[in-house]
């Protein structure tokens, strides 16, 4: 038997033979067969299987991505065009060109013009939110990315290849994990004089490596057991493709379900750092410096507080209910077939 | 075990090794010269200042040499002076602010202990049913709100709506216990809930583990009442890796009461970070760091020895 072409290796395995495994993260590990397509059933599908909550945690997810989309949008496409306010605007500021100061007021109470009322400085309190969870999308996504990806293929390869490889990166890993997460990520974040969105995704996302490495790495010592595995050694294919092929396509679907739970640690890091001053840089709105600089009102407007602290904390337990939800299903799926 | 316990110093000889050499080189990796930092203007102006300050710190000698100085004077517990509060020693200030630290840690652990435990048994004893599903409800949300959220909340009941609790002025043990309770009630609980969700799931998980046992039922047959056997027969083994996870931790807390530090204005070692941080003053976050770094991996290698003392199966192996 050969190798060449992509049929050949594939392996088929009846699908009783197949049991749960669980690793070090709990994470089971369900087969994909190389060259097999995972049957996909439609989101809306899986969407109806959910418990109640689980539904709205999902439905508060697509309403704060699409809210964050919007804002993006409205400023970097349309020039403020769209139906969303100006969340840097001071809405009691002199206008030099009537000569008169704007009608707005600070602390403002919820209105028809400002759905969550307005800020210390005046400021549209929704609008602010809505570019809050700008940042809060793109730094749990950056992180996942790298994590996936960086975080991924090094735990799946040193899952799978063992050696001196293995306690090299393990080791570095095991170094990194020896700080407090907070503490190395304030330390790494004070070397940057000027934090960018960029620069705040980048640290998090770095910071996020290490503990994907592990769970894949678990993973793909599983996965490196399996007999498909050893079937595929015995037909001659090359440890390159057999990484690329059949444990990497198995340890991502893990991977993947442990991302949402990671977006949720990712999400409460950047609304801490964010709290303390150090994420990304005034006048960007995040949801964490929102809830800073309101509680220096909070013995007049606590309502300030409570909107920005309502977005943070549904994001992070939807984002937890949602994660927990298809990790089951995983699970569940596993021990079924 | 004695090889056992010979691997283990090895290993974490050589993870503190790594933990100075990458908290040394985090920091000389930032831009900027220390030395124009300890000088400001007159360092700019005079040249000659200049280089006699950056030879005193030894900032012209190669990297090795420097990492050599800066971890023989650590090891012996001289972390250097800081650079913006001028001759004030970083070890005298961190030595300074961890009891306060972990006065504070001590005390979210504590608290965290004492609810989770009940919560986790009565959780694992009814299960399926009710009180559990409400604890389970309950740990689910307090792992989700972040802690900067809890203590502003405290602050907004207590402080302001019933004017309870103070809301900062910490008072140091030293002013008398009940003033510095009064304080570090109200931070310490805002710490402690998380933990506690995080230990109350544990212990249900474990509990529902150990109550599947022949010698539970066994004790069941004898017509012992539930109380004893949860609390006497079942807890015990079922607190193991309770255990651990609260070494755990409490290390982490040291670094993780920065935020609650700062909230409550506390004068701790969080607060002191984020202050270097603000000023960048590298000297005082690089000792805090290396610091926070170095109590968190050997408590963890406490807690690892601890736990094979205590369970006979794993010393056996």
């Amino acid at each position: 038997m050969t190798t060449t072409g992509s049929g050949d290796s594939k392996v088929e395995f009846p699908r009783d033979r197949l049991s749960p495994i669980s690793t070090e993260a709990d994470f089971t590990v369900n087969v994909v067969a190389a060259g097999e397509k995972p049957r996909r059933q439609s989101f809306f599908k899986i969407f109806l299987t959910m418990s109640l909550m689980v539904k709205l945690a999902a439905l508060w997810l697509i309403f704060i991505v699409g809210l964050a989309l919007y804002a993006k949008l409205d400023t970097a496409v349309f020039n403020g065009a769209l139906p969303l306010q100006d969340p840097n605007f001071q809405t009691n500021n002199f206008d030099p060109s009537t000569g008169e100061f704007g009608t707005g007021e600070r602390l403002e109470k919820p209105s028809g013009q400002h759905w969550l009322g307005t800020d210390a400085i005046a400021r549209d309190s929704f609008a602010r939110i809505a570019h809050g969870s700008w940042v809060s999308l793109i730094v749990a996504l950056v992180a996942a990315s790298f994590g996936l990806i960086v975080g991924g293929f090094l735990g799946a390869l040193v899952g799978y290849v063992r050696g001196w490889t293995e306690t090299v990166v393990m080791w570095a890993i095991d170094v990194i994990l020896a700080f407090p997460a907070l503490v190395l990520l304030l330390a790494m974040v004070s070397i940057f004089r000027v934090r960018s969105l960029f620069i705040i995704s980048l640290v998090i996302g770095v910071l996020s490596i290490p503990a994907y490495t592990r769970v894949a790495r678990a993973n793909s010592l599983a996965i490196s057991n399996r007999e498909f595995v050893t079937a595929a050694r015995a037909i001659g294919t090359s440890r390159t493709k057999i990484l690329f092929r059949e444990i990497i396509p198995n340890v991502m679907p893990t991977l993947i379900s442990y991302a949402m739970v990671a977006a949720a640690f990712v999400v409460v890091v950047e609304g801490t750092l964010s709290f303390l001053g150090l994420s990304v840089q005034l006048p960007q709105s995040t949801w964490g410096n929102m809830i800073n600089q309101a509680r220096s009102d909070i013995k007049v407007d606590v309502w300030q507080v409570i909107y920005p602290s309502l977005a943070l904390t549904f994001s992070v337990l939807s984002l937890n209910q949602v994660g927990d939800f298809f990790q089951k299903r995983r699970s569940v799926r596993d021990s079924a077939i | 075990m004695g090889k056992l316990l010979a691997a283990r110093f090895v290993r974490l000889l050589a993870t503190l090794f790594a933990v100075t050499l990458v908290s040394f080189f985090m920091v000389v990796l930032l831009p900027g010269d220390p030395a124009v930092a300890i000088l400001g203007q007159d360092g700019v102006q005079n040249p000659e200042l200049l280089q006699q300050v950056q030879d005193e710190l030894g900032l012209n000698d190669p990297l090795h040499v420097r990492y050599g100085d800066w971890l023989g004077k650590a090891v012996r517990g001289d972390l250097g002076d800081s650079y913006t509060n001028r001759g004030q020693s970083v070890a005298d200030t961190i030595a300074d602010r961890v009891p306060v630290t972990a006065q504070l840690a001590f005390m979210a652990i504590l608290i965290a202990v004492i609810f989770a435990v009940p919560l986790g048994v009565i959780g694992a004893y009814k299960q399926g049913r009710w009180p559990d599903k409400a604890t389970s409800a309950s740990a689910q949300v307090a792992l989700s709100v972040p802690n900067f959220i809890t203590g502003i909340f405290f602050i907004w009941l207590f402080a302001v709506k019933l004017n309870l609790l103070p809301a900062s002025n910490w008072n140091r043990m030293s002013n008398g216990l009940g003033a510095n309770l009064k304080t570090a009630i109200m931070p310490a609980t805002a710490l402690a809930l998380t933990q506690m969700a995080i230990f109350s799931r544990l212990v249900r998980s474990d509990m529902i583990a150990t109550l599947q046992e022949n010698y539970i039922l066994a004790a069941r047959a004898k017509g012992m009442s539930d109380r004893f056997i949860l609390f006497r027969h079942a807890l015990r083994p079922s607190s193991l890796s309770l255990m651990t996870i609260v070494g755990i931790n409490f290390g982490a807390l040291l670094g993780g009461t920065v935020v609650i530090e700062t909230l409550f204005a506390i004068p701790g070692l969080g607060f002191r970070l984020i202050n270097a941080i603000s000023q960048r003053d590298i000297q005082v976050i690089q000792g805090i760091t290396v610091f926070i770094a170095v109590v968190y991996v050997v408590i963890n290698t406490i807690v690892d020895l601890l736990y094979i003392a205590i369970d006979p199966r794993i010393r056996r192996k």
